[in-house]
């Protein structure tokens, strides 16, 4: 099959053979090797990538999201959410304007959760780490999975009617708003922007996109290095292949708190699937850190009485969780 | 000279500090007299209905979401 990271194979190897006469089989030979690919790789998907979705970003602003969404009520309505969660750009920060301002306009509760899971969990810097380390088809399975989950989730708690759980306020400015409606918000003429502007949206995100991770990157890439050229396999088969029934579990409950730094964290698990991870825990590890964040959790308290968030994480948890051996059973 | 009241909506993420800095800049640029608050409350900004952050208001009125826009596009708003 093409591969497209063929060049930045053959300088590594070239380095670490011809420049500095290393066997590429040797402990050092191989680490070496796996970082002098890795990070230049990882490094120019970043670049690329998140210029290319800081530039075309620009095409989907929330407000025209939320007028696709508006009203759906049925499954069609999660589907589309988790469809549009893909393609738009996320910040936690965001999340909780973003939320009032769906159900404002009338976007049922479940098909706006099925949208605060999908877009955080199909980020940009995932998906570019996922399908550099690990393949396009595993990046794919990732998606497919993730979203599956995001619809099924918002779904139930759309069925549960679990409305009274959001803080009231919210449904204050939803009544507030049918009666002044938003044409207020909306005189604010659109926007048009010049190819010129795009682009120069699309440098900034890469720019600080690249400045944020390109550290943590580079670390975790350094440790995986060390891990891939040092570290015996069966001693990783034994702690994290599939055959540990609670591999999964506790690479979820790891990845709560490692909110942000999936791009440290991801090159590390690359190594460890070398060495004979099971790559279902690494899919779920992967979700864990991305949709069960914890400042997006405190964001969220805000608009969301502590019953809401506990059925949200939950039913996150046990979906992750549940992907993590459903992947796991699949693959052995 | 009347003092034009600006505020910024965002959530303290970087692009928010690069807004605020650029319209700073402007009104400097322009020898106004102008009050810039940095709105970081979720909640007060999705009452201005705005869902997309960094957001400019001017006057209450909200000018311009979603992005980072530079000086010289912030002057003519503040001219109105």
């Amino acid at each position: 099959m093409f591969d497209p990271f063929y060049p930045f194979d053959w300088l590594a190897t070239q380095i670490v053979t011809q420049l500095l006469g290393l066997s590429i089989t040797s402990h050092l030979g191989s680490s070496l090797h796996f970082f002098l690919y890795d990070v230049p790789k990882v490094l120019t998907l970043l670049i690329v990538i998140s210029f290319l979705v800081g530039t075309f970003q620009s095409f989907l602003e929330p407000e025209r999201v939320r007028f696709l969404l508006q009203g759906k009520r049925t499954f069609v309505g999660n589907i589309l959410a988790a469809m549009v969660g893909i393609v738009t750009p996320f910040c936690s920060c965001s999340a909780v304007p973003l939320f009032i301002g769906f159900l404002e306009a009338g976007v049922p509760l479940g098909v706006t959760f099925s949208y605060l899971m999908a877009a955080p969990m199909v980020n940009e810097v995932a998906v570019i780490l996922l399908w550099g380390l690990f393949g396009l088809k595993v990046t794919l399975i990732y998606i497919g999975f993730g979203v599956s989950l995001a619809i099924a989730s918002g779904y139930v708690i759309g069925r549960l009617k679990l409305e009274k759980w959001v803080e009231p306020f919210v449904w204050e400015l939803q009544k507030a708003r049918q009666v002044t409606s938003l044409e207020d918000a909306d005189t604010l003429e659109p926007v048009t922007f010049t190819w010129r502007q795009r682009f120069e949206q699309g440098q900034f995100q890469s720019s600080e996109i690249v400045r944020s991770v390109w550290l943590y990157v580079v670390l975790g890439i350094a440790i995986g290095a060390g891990i891939h050229g040092y570290v015996p396999t069966d001693f990783i088969t034994r702690y994290a292949g599939a055959s540990n029934p609670l591999a999964v579990p506790i690479a979820v409950i790891l990845g709560v708190p490692l909110y942000a730094n999936i791009a440290g964290v991801l090159p590390i698990t690359e190594a460890l699937v070398n060495k004979g991870m099971s790559m279902g825990t690494v899919l779920a590890f992967t979700m864990a850190v991305t949709a069960l964040s914890l400042p997006e959790m405190v964001i969220l308290k805000k608009v969301l009485r502590t019953q809401l968030l506990a059925v949200f994480v939950g039913l996150m948890t046990v979906g992750i969780i549940s992907i993590g051996y459903i992947f796991n059973a699949l693959l052995t | 000279m009347q003092t034009i009241k600006i505020e910024i909506l965002g959530t303290g993420c970087k692009k928010c500090q690069q807004l605020e800095i650029n319209t700073k800049a402007a009104v400097a640029n322009l020898n106004l007299t102008a009050e810039v608050a940095h709105i970081t409350d979720p909640v007060e900004i999705a009452k201005r209905g705005v869902m997309s952050t960094p957001a400019l208001a001017i006057n209450g009125k909200v000018v311009s979401k979603g992005q980072v826009i530079s000086p010289e596009q912030i002057q003519p708003l503040l001219q109105h």
